[in-house]
């Protein structure tokens, strides 16, 4: 017996999973070479940097557990810094969430699945999800996500060896890639002004918050930016009697 | 105190990287599955946690350009800002394609650097 929606559900899937061809999965294994090269610099072997792709996932939360382990800083104050850079996940899940459930997709599995999202699955799936049967985008999403994460994991145990050979320009060029990617990326996915406006006075507040408080420039960055971007686009709103 | 190379057991770092990283990380995106389940479209409390986390991640932007790690801290910081500011420029007028902002910016460091020696 076939059951003809779980056959579609698995067509969908490996949809899904042939976003690894995508742009965004193609720069973001750029990227991960780059923090592969990070990682062997500062010294933290080949099963740890595998564990911590697969495990943490999202990019920047890497590159500052790394920094709070070259600053020897305590475990508390690691898991602080980590965890404040990653609030930012919340709401980006909380936002992609709606997009691809049903009534009768299960919340354990949207919380299994949303270890797999970090800033290039968002980009992908909310540019495509449109496209997908509703019914289906969970399929779609989870082919994506585990694919472009399990492949990413192969790479780092795959190059690391390799990556300290790389050239210097090559290196920091695959480091520059990242913020050049997030910037143009996150710009074209935020579709409210709002949002734009977020863009703007944090890319401005983050190097002075770094200047006043470095231990948490990112969350006052964020905090003060967001609600400014916040305050503005109301204030905007109603003068124009929107 | 309990840093990275406070304990020589093989398993410690992985302790570590297993709180400080992944339980750091993947709190919020559990939080976020609750809140999203629950979440009014279009309500203004969405729109303020929206921003917040578009302006915590433009912060993280300028961070890795200003202040970066690895190789990048080599390159001199006008050629870095150039290069990004021209990438975005570039992404801008040319319909918002990411990969022309990405050559843009890419071409501009690596051709820069070789200009400078």
């Amino acid at each position: 017996m076939s059951n003809p929606s779980a056959e579609r559900g698995v067509h969908w899937f490996f949809k899904g999973a042939r976003g690894i061809a995508s742009l965004p999965a193609i720069i973001l294994m750029s990227a991960f070479v780059g923090f592969c090269g990070f990682a062997v610099e500062a010294g933290i072997p080949l099963g740890e940097t595998v564990f911590m792709t697969g495990m943490i996932w999202a990019l920047p939360a890497k590159v500052l557990l790394v920094g709070s382990i070259l600053a020897g800083v305590s475990l508390p104050a690691a898991f602080i810094t980590v965890a404040l850079s990653s609030i930012r996940l919340m709401p980006m899940v909380a936002a992609l969430i709606p997009e691809i459930r049903t009534e009768k997709t299960p919340t354990w599995l949207l919380l299994l699945l949303s270890h797999f999202i970090a800033i290039t699955a968002y980009v992908f799936t909310m540019e495509r999800i449109r496209d997908v049967p509703r019914e289906h985008r969970v399929a779609f999403f989870a082919g994506f996500g585990t694919t472009v994460t399990s492949a990413n994991i192969v790479l780092v145990a795959v190059i690391y060896s390799t990556v300290a050979n790389l050239p210097a320009m090559v290196a920091g060029a695959l480091f520059f890639l990242t913020p050049v990617y997030f910037l143009t990326s996150i710009w074209a996915s935020t579709r409210d002004r709002a949002g734009h406006i977020a863009m703007i006075i944090g890319l401005a507040l983050g190097p002075v918050f770094h200047q006043v408080a470095p231990e948490f420039d990112i969350l006052y960055a964020g905090l003060v930016g967001g609600t400014l971007a916040f305050v503005a686009d109301r204030v905007w709103k109603r003068r124009s009697g929107e | 105190m309990m840093s990275y190379a406070a304990l020589d057991a093989w398993w410690w770092p992985y302790v570590f990287i297993a709180v400080a990283g992944w339980l750091a990380t993947d709190i919020w995106r559990w939080l976020g599955v609750l809140v999203g389940n629950r979440l009014k479209q279009d309500s203004a409390a969405l729109t303020w946690v929206r921003a917040v986390a578009t302006a915590l991640l433009a912060a993280v932007i300028a961070k890795l350009i200003l202040y970066p790690t690895g190789e990048l801290k080599n390159v001199p910081v006008a050629l870095r800002l150039i290069a990004v500011s021209a990438g975005f420029a570039a992404f801008l007028i040319f319909g918002k394609r990411i990969w022309i902002g990405i050559l843009v910016a890419l071409a501009l460091l690596i051709g820069g650097q070789l200009l400078l020696g």
